[in-house]
Formats: structure tokens, sequence, C-alpha cells
């Protein structure tokens, strides 16, 4: 009975004042190990696969503006050598064609883009020929927006917005089987 | 008056109670345990991802899957060369042949409702040529996978 009672006047909570560090540690632990990979891209869609090859469609040459990457990653763009930092103004001259002229597409309906690359080409520079490429469609459909709804475009726009604005500037962009040259 | 109260004071005992940190810091190590997307598997190549400016933000994790190009690492290169090849998984393959196997072990874990919404991820490194890229792309479009992304940075605007 006496022994009991000494045992009770001593304290019966258990230090929990390193658990703060056990925790810190863990903690420690998962933040250097693990990384926050925030992967971003540029989002794409593959045509279907087809065994036969495509009917060659008669274009009407104007309506057509082809991109050529060679396998010295050097740009052909409507048979002259250009820039990949013109390339953007280019495409959205070609695809408005705001003062009507001859050489560049009917409408921004009919207009067709066409990037073909050889097999040595560089993944860097076909990305960046497509980034601009792209670039030149999403400033045409953000000026489209601005001037009929008044806001940039962006993909929180109603369904309806964007269907108006995608159908009136298609994005038409046809990539050609690649020509084998400079394979590694 | 005055000494009146400091005496007052000095009687208790000024400790600030750490019995809640615990708490606090689990509740941190869990948020950071849920947010953070454990990576599967090592990186065998060496990929140095391009830049771009035209970006879309890849939402959900469970419906991407990766495919990587580019050339081993050092550690890896006496057994696979130092030419450009795909990883799958945690894995280098011989070929593009090895794709549709990968899409379906992927596909069998997405709901079949959401099956459209699978994007495949193209990490490729920026100096590897299109051919093996261009490969890759057939095998996707032969096996119904359409919806691509090719995986690049955000391009610093001083650069432009």
């Amino acid at each position: 009975m006496l022994k009991k009672r000494t045992r009770d006047r001593g304290s019966n909570e258990i230090n929990a004042s390193s658990m703060a560090d056990i925790a810190f540690l863990l903690l420690i632990f998962f933040l250097v190990t693990t990384q926050i990979v925030e992967d971003k891209g540029i989002l794409v869609k593959l045509p279907p696969w087809s065994e036969v090859p495509p009917d060659p469609l008669k274009l009407i040459p104007r309506n057509v503006f082809a991109v050529l990457v060679n396998s010295n990653n050097q740009l052909l763009v409507r048979g002259e050598p250009a820039n990949v930092d013109e390339l953007k103004d280019r495409a959205k001259e070609f695809i408005i064609n705001p003062t009507q002229r001859e050489d560049l597409s009917q409408s921004p309906t009919k207009a067709i883009i066409s990037l073909k690359n050889d097999r040595g080409t560089n993944y860097q520079t076909y990305l960046q020929v497509y980034n601009e490429l792209k670039a030149a469609y999403d400033e045409l459909w953000d000026e489209e927006c601005l001037r009929k709804y008044g806001v940039p475009y962006s993909d929180e726009l109603p369904l309806d917005y964007r269907k108006e604005i995608k159908g009136k500037i298609p994005m038409v962009l046809s990539e050609a089987e690649p020509t084998s040259y400079g394979e590694e | 008056m005055s000494s009146h109260f400091k005496k007052k004071r000095s009687g208790a005992k000024p400790t600030i109670s750490t019995a809640s940190l615990p708490d606090i810091v689990f509740m941190l190590l869990f948020f950071f345990m849920v947010v953070t997307v454990l990576r599967q598997g090592e990186m065998k190549l060496k990929i140095a991802i391009p830049d771009a400016t035209q970006l879309t933000k890849l939402e959900e994790k469970s419906l991407v899957n990766y495919i990587y190009i580019g050339r081993p690492i050092e550690k890896y290169a006496k057994v696979y060369g130092t030419k450009p090849r795909i990883q799958l998984g945690d894995a280098i393959v011989d070929g593009p042949a090895n794709i549709p196997l990968f899409l379906e072990q992927h596909k069998v874990k997405v709901p079949e409702s959401r099956h459209t919404l699978i994007t495949t991820s193209l990490r490729v490194d920026g100096n590897v040529t299109m051919g093996i890229v261009q490969d890759v792309k057939v095998m996707l479009r032969k096996s119904n996978q359409l919806r691509l992304n090719y995986s690049a940075k955000k391009k610093e605007e001083a650069a432009m």
C-alpha cells in the first residue's frame, strides 16, 4: 500500500518534447527526397493512323504555308530560307491576309500550315518551330476574342465562345512524313 | 505600487507550451506527403527539356503517362551505348515496339470513361534527332493514343 502511493506521486506523463524533433526530421526527409514535378508542355492532337497513304489533295498553292526544317536545322518557308524569329509574324499574316494579297491565303478557314522535317532534325529546333506556329494561332485567337467578346482567349471561356473562335480561325497544321536525311 | 506587481509576476513560471508543436509539424508532413508525387523508378537517361512559350499545364497526373527519350547517363552508357534510347517506366527498352504494352498497362489503372482523356507526355532531350521521336509518334498513332504533350520548360521572357 505504501509502495503504490509513492509510485503515483511521480509524474505519469511521457515526455513528448522530442516528438517535434522526430516529426521535423521526417518532414525534412520528405522535403529533400521528393520533387514537385510540374509538367508543362505543348499539347497536340495526332491524326489517327491509317495504313493507306492519304490522297494527294488538290490544294491551291496560295493556301498552303509550307515550312521545311532540314537536318542542318535550317528553315525553308514557302521555298525560301527563313529565320525562326520571323516565322510567327509571317504565319499570322498568311492566315489573316489583312491586305488581301494574291499570294496569301484566301481566308483563315482555308489556310493550311504544312510542317515537314528530316529525321536528322534536332528536336529542340522542331519544337521551336512548332511553338512559333502555335503561337501564331494563339495570338490570332486572342485578337479575335478580344475584338468580339472583349476578353483574351482562354480555356475558361464558355464552350460555344471557343467553338465560334476556332470555327473562324481553325488550326490546321499538317505534318508530312519526314524525309530520312541525317539520321543518327 | 510597482514593486507589488513585480513580485506577483516573478512568481509565475513563463513557459510556452510546446505540446501542440508535433501536431503542427505532422500536419505539414502529411500535407507534403499528399501533395508530392513520388517519381517511380530512376532516370536512366540524361534529359534536358527544351523550352517554349505556348505551354499548357497537365492537370491530372493519374491520366498522364510518360515516355522518355534521351541518351543514357554515364553509368548505363556501357550497357546501352550512347545513342538516344527510349525509357518506359524505369526500364530502357529496345525500341518503340514496347510502347503499346506500356500504354495498355497504364490504361487498366484508369476508369474506362476517362480513357479518352489519357495524355502521353514526351519528355525528350533537346539534342535528340527527330528520327526516334517520329518512330514513337507513329507507334502512338498506331496504338490510337492521340493526345500528346511535348514536355517543355517556360522560356524566360528576357531571352526573347
